[in-house]
């Protein structure tokens, strides 16, 4: 093996690594606003992903509905199906124990898995769509992935934007410090749940439209990104936003440097092993607080 | 502007208030005097509906508040700063009074009230970046009712703002809600620094065991016996 730092394949490997990365960070977002507003984990939060591959997979193969407005429709149906989830299922139990909201978000995730199986059959399908890649110097990048990672920075920064400039993000932020004196200010509680979780949605459904160009679509995908999106929450620290970013590029960088240094499948076994020692290290995630 | 017949509130079967009458008139600084556990935060507290009504009437300028949505008081003119601030600790002071002026109607008139609290509260003007949670007591009262003023309420609800406050700020805090008098707001103050509170208002009413017990000028209960050897200590 050559030294790594002048071998092309080490730094594509590095690259691909970055841009997985944003697809991770990008997924992260939704889980962790829901979490960090509301104090609720979407266990089913991949398969709400999966909801949206479907949609954009259906309009643009079946119908006809050209790739953008399928993807705009998939994006609307999870931010539906993110409110739906919430008013129906999460709201009448908001005020139990903080377990029931797991156990029921986990019978969810059953619920649409199975659910998907008997609607859409277990086959694989794919979109069949592909923008090539794009060479630089000695190495491959995959235009796909490329697209991934900067619409994944761009949602990072518009959601930024909205959270720290408009009156309902500063809400959406404020409502998570002092939830009981919200409607002094004028806020229905119940109401910012509701976008929180229309939000959160649509982000799961912004996700939808990079994996549905990158990956083939089947009931149990969300058996693929589900946890791994979780623990990058978690360590980043469950509802901190630039925790999980920062949390997705480390997870993403042990998985593409596994996959240069063996098979892939070490890459991930190494992941997860960072991630068991960092719970030990800092249950509290990189960036998050004790409590 | 402000009229409360016959209120009765509580929490679950714990009742706090009892057949409560009162009234505050506009350009008026009435003061709700009395001990821990009277029920003077609840009487704030049911006037915004963030606690409900079991009976009784209350109503704003002539129009009833029973059916109103705790999120839809303000709207109404009616601005509450609640009991130990609850400023929002992790929004900045700037952050803090926008949502202050969240409503439709407030949004409108943001940066000319946002200046008019500053120029009040110069203070807030040079930590308007700084984190809430990290400013002093008194620093945070400001801001709290700097917040209470950027939606351009016509009455103030102000909680115990003395509440927890080392006795020399205890001192600026008066002088603030005299400084929001002569601005003229209507206010109604809840206090247990009893002494020092009816020296800003017009009028006051004892309120003890959920039941208004005395009522009648600031002067009037600053002289009377009872009130000076219960709660003054004279």
């Amino acid at each position: 093996m050559d030294f790594p730092l002048t071998d092309p394949f080490f730094w594509e490997t590095v690259i691909q690594g970055l841009l997985f990365g944003g697809v991770l960070a990008l997924l992260s977002l939704g889980l962790n606003i829901v979490f960090g507003v509301i104090d609720v984990v979407w266990i089913c939060y991949a398969e709400l992903i999966m909801l949206g591959m479907y949609t954009i997979y259906y309009l643009y193969s079946d119908f006809g509905v050209p790739l953008p407005l399928a993807m705009v429709a998939g994006v609307l149906m999870v931010a539906l199906l993110g409110a739906a989830l919430h008013h129906f299922i999460i709201r009448p139990i908001l005020h139990t124990e903080p377990i029931n909201q797991l156990l029921v978000t986990g019978g969810v995730l059953f619920f649409l898995q199975g659910f998907a199986t008997l609607a859409f059959s277990v086959e694989f399908r794919n979109l069949g769509v592909s923008f090539g890649s794009i060479e630089a110097g000695d190495m491959y990048i995959p235009t796909t992935r490329l697209l991934a990672f900067v619409v994944s920075l761009v949602a990072v920064v518009v959601l930024w934007l909205f959270l720290k400039k408009t009156y309902l993000g500063t809400a959406i932020r404020a409502i998570s410090q002092d939830r009981d004196i919200m409607p002094l200010m004028g806020v229905s509680p119940g109401k910012i749940y509701l976008v929180t979780s229309a939000l959160g949605g649509g982000l799961a459904g912004l996700g939808a439209c990079l994996l549905v160009l990158l990956y083939d679509i089947h009931p149990a995908i969300g058996l693929t990104f589900g946890p791994i999106t979780f623990m990058v929450c978690v360590m980043g620290g469950l509802g901190n936003m630039i925790g999980g970013f920062i949390a997705a590029f480390i997870f993403a960088e042990f998985i593409a440097l596994g996959g240069f240094y063996a098979e892939i499948e070490w890459g991930y076994v190494m992941a997860f092993a960072f991630f068991i020692v960092m719970m030990f290290i800092r249950p509290q995630g990189i960036l998050g607080s004790k409590s | 502007m402000l009229e409360l017949k016959n209120v009765s509130a509580g929490y679950g079967t714990f009742q706090a208030l009892f057949d409560v009458s009162l009234e505050v008139r506009a350009g008026e600084a009435v003061a709700v005097i009395g001990p821990n556990g009277a029920g003077k935060t609840s009487l704030l507290r049911v006037i915004s509906k963030v606690i409900d009504l079991n009976g009784g009437e209350i109503s704003m300028e002539g129009a009833s508040l029973n059916e109103v949505a705790a999120h839809r008081i303000i709207e109404l003119g009616i601005a509450h700063v609640p009991e130990h601030r609850r400023l929002f600790p992790r929004l900045t002071v700037e952050e803090n009074l926008k949502m202050g002026g969240f409503i439709a109607d407030a949004r409108a008139h943001f940066d000319e009230r946002l200046d008019y609290v500053y120029e009040l509260f110069p203070r807030m003007k040079e930590r308007r970046h700084q984190l809430a949670g990290t400013m002093s007591g008194g620093e945070q009262q400001m801001c709290a009712i700097g917040r209470g003023l950027m939606s351009g309420p016509k009455l103030l609800l102000l909680d115990e703002p003395s509440a927890g406050l080392a006795p020399v700020i205890v001192q600026q805090v008066f002088d603030l809600v005299r400084r929001i008098r002569q601005e003229g707001y209507t206010v109604l103050i809840v206090e247990q620094n009893i002494q020092q509170v009816l020296k800003v208002v017009d009028r006051a009413y004892l309120l003890e065991v959920g039941q208004i017990k005395m009522s009648g000028s600031s002067q009037e209960l600053l002289e009377n016996d009872e009130v000076r050897r219960a709660y003054i200590g004279l």
